[in-house]
């Protein structure tokens, strides 16, 4: 769930071959999964994998639509998967090679339906919520002790936003991701297809823009970990591996993270199989492995996102588990929206009016 | 004898038709389609095995609404307009720095050219890509310029230039440097110093003869040199997104958002197309020019 502007697929490759002919290609987000658990693959079926890497939905998209991209694993988004099933970009999975699929999360499979009914196709790698990442004490500085950083009012209202100008404010460069939060801001339907009721987003996005420093979907990790900045709309687990930085480089800044009240995104990063994989038995093996409870609480325990495995929760590190953050409470879980596809028409609109937002052009 | 003449011109044609023509046709033809959720994302696609029939299908299906689309909204012109700019701006200030540079390796011994026209290639070994990046590192607030200016203390706010249209001309001018170098370096090096001897013999200055001589004799190389810079910059795209802002507006950005966000390849494809036409315009003024300089020095 993360998208930088252009350029982005970096290479990332894992090589500690036995030399064996098969070999299985996964094409996952980037700073998306623990390494060791790669070498533990290679090593346990004595397949080569190359994992390459992508950061934007869109990127990975193109490729699935032009074909023959070579993959026999991807992880796109629930709202980008649903529209590449009906693209036919995707095979049917075969349960019966997947025997740790007991493990999964019937709460998370529920809600993945929406976009693949009857997980037919994916099964959920990670998902997490779109949110606000401050610096407490910069924040508290600037707007007092009673700052609402854990709504929307924050980043949404121009006042706030004039304020917080000065110590740097980050957006994700992802309109499918902040117009509904501006739609939820000014109480209307987050998820509506109603391209009048968009429309609505443009004038609050519009007042504030002049007081983001930037729109990047993965800079801000380093730029809260390091002070540069004061507040993010980002990805919850991007937000708290900041966090983890911050309080590693021990430079006395404290991140925080918060789903906002009004209502936050609920996304699902996926894995599915490509149509044309060239090497779907692989595939299979790979997603099994990913599902065993322990391969998949070392990735959660390492990339701080909730995973769809029920089983990996007992071995999840203490504060990830207990973090609301990463696990949300039943409450907070209620308050939470998610995100269907745009049709075409309605996509352009989206995209033209996030060109209009961000260079008043 | 006529064989192997027609075999000999062939093959620059069939070149110019597998790589040149055969893709325009493919976008051309994309650029007429409909979207639709598919693998392509585009329809109509021509099915052979319809025969006459599939063929009559395939042509009726095809329409310039992408086209009459690009003009509905004035993000497109804008777009081309400022690339269009930005690409002229970079060209005549790369002409300015590129210039004296190719005068002055021209001019120096002959011992030493080889030597500094490798320093003008020498970047090229590292990827062009890198070479960007490295521009963020000196531009951004914290990076070496800013750095070196407050610590000599001729500023003491860094300035902004990353994300600005400053860096994006900085990049393009730096990028493409070598393209406007080598061209006039090549026509300087061929120029008769016994020329300019005569000017001054007839009462010309120094300067006088540099300007009507030099400055006359080199102009293929100026045109060459402008177009090799010109061309690229007009659709760059790396350049822009890496170190331009959100407020930097080029047609290759659009083209990608066209391309990525919207999905939609026929209207992304009509984009490319209508670039294109702009750019033939300065390709055939250059191959004209070219022309006329050949039939001159006949």
């Amino acid at each position: 769930m993360k998208k930088l502007t252009s350029l982005s697929i970096i290479a990332l490759m894992t090589t500690t071959s036995l030399a064996s002919s098969e070999e299985v290609r996964v094409y996952n987000w980037s700073d998306y999964i623990d390494e060791e658990l790669l070498e533990k693959f290679e090593a346990e079926t004595g397949i080569d994998l190359v994992y390459d890497v992508f950061d934007s939905n869109e990127v990975l998209e193109t490729k699935m639509l032009a074909g023959s991209s070579g993959y026999d694993i991807v992880v796109p988004t629930g709202d980008f998967l649903q529209r590449q099933i009906s693209a036919g970009a995707f095979q049917k999975l075969d349960q019966n090679k997947l025997t740790n699929a007991g493990n999964l999360w019937d709460l998370i499979k529920d809600r993945t339906a929406q976009y693949d009914p009857d997980n037919a196709y994916s099964i959920n790698y990670m998902w997490g919520t779109t949110g606000i990442g401050v610096n407490v004490q910069k924040v508290t500085e600037i707007l007092g002790d009673d700052a609402p950083i854990d709504s929307l009012d924050l980043i949404m209202n121009p006042e706030n936003m004039e304020k917080l100008a000065e110590c740097g404010v980050y957006f994700l460069d992802a309109p499918t991701e902040v117009i509904p939060a501006a739609l939820a801001y000014i109480g209307e339907q987050p998820n509506t297809q109603d391209v009048d009721v968009l429309k609505k987003a443009e004038p609050i996005l519009t007042a504030i823009a002049p007081h983001v420093k930037k729109y990047h979907s993965s800079e801000y990790i380093n730029a809260l970990a390091n002070g540069d900045i004061c507040v993010a709309f980002g990805w919850s687990g991007d937000v708290l591996q900041a966090r983890d930085r911050a309080a590693e480089a021990e430079n006395g800044v404290e991140i925080a993270y918060n789903a906002p009240t009004e209502g936050a995104l609920m996304w699902f990063d996926q894995m599915a199989i490509p149509a044309d994989a060239p090497n779907a038995e692989g595939a299979h093996k790979f997603l099994n492995f990913i599902m065993d409870a322990q391969n998949m609480a070392t990735a959660s325990n390492y990339v701080y996102y909730a995973n769809g495995n029920l089983a990996s929760q007992e071995f999840l590190l203490d504060d990830v588990i207990t973090d609301s953050a990463i696990y949300p409470s039943e409450k907070t879980l209620e308050n939470l929206y998610t995100a269907s596809p745009y049709e075409p028409k309605t996509q352009r609109v989206v995209t033209r009016m996030w060109t209009k937002i961000k260079s008043g052009t | 004898m006529k064989l192997a003449r027609r075999l000999l011109i062939g093959v620059p044609f069939v070149w110019l038709l597998i790589l040149f023509l055969i893709p325009f046709l493919i976008v051309l033809k994309i650029a007429l389609s409909d979207y639709a959720i598919s693998i392509p994302p585009y329809t109509p696609t021509l099915d052979p095995a319809a025969g006459w029939d599939g063929f009559k299908e395939f042509f009726s299906q095809l329409d310039f609404e992408n086209f009459t689309f690009l003009t509905t909204d004035a993000l497109y012109w804008k777009a081309y307009l400022s690339s269009l700019k930005i690409a002229a701006i970079s060209t005549f200030i790369t002409l300015l720095i590129g210039f004296p540079i190719a005068y002055g390796i021209a001019n120096t011994p002959d011992e030493w050219r080889p030597s500094l026209l490798m320093l003008v290639i020498l970047p090229f070994w590292t990827s062009f890509l890198i070479r960007v990046y490295a521009w963020i590192g000196i531009l951004s607030n914290e990076g070496f310029l800013n750095q070196a200016l407050i610590w000599t203390g001729i500023i003491s706010e860094p300035l902004v230039i990353l994300n600005t249209n400053t860096a994006v001309y900085i990049g393009i001018v730096y990028t493409y440097l070598p393209f406007m170098i080598l061209p006039i370096y090549a026509t300087l090096e061929k120029l008769d110093a016994s020329l300019l001897e005569a000017a001054q013999d007839l009462g010309c200055s120094r300067t006088g003869a540099f300007w009507s001589v030099t400055l006359h004799l080199a102009k293929p190389g100026v045109i060459a040199g402008c177009f090799l810079v010109f061309i690229p910059a007009l659709g760059e795209f790396v350049i822009p997104s890496l170190l331009g802002g959100s407020r930097t507006l080029m047609i290759g950005k659009v083209l990608w958002e066209e391309f990525f966000s919207n999905r939609d390849w026929p209207v992304a494809s009509a984009v490319a197309i209508i670039l294109l036409l702009i750019l033939i315009t300065p390709i055939v003024l250059f191959q004209r020019n070219e022309q006329k300089q050949r039939e001159q020095t006949k």
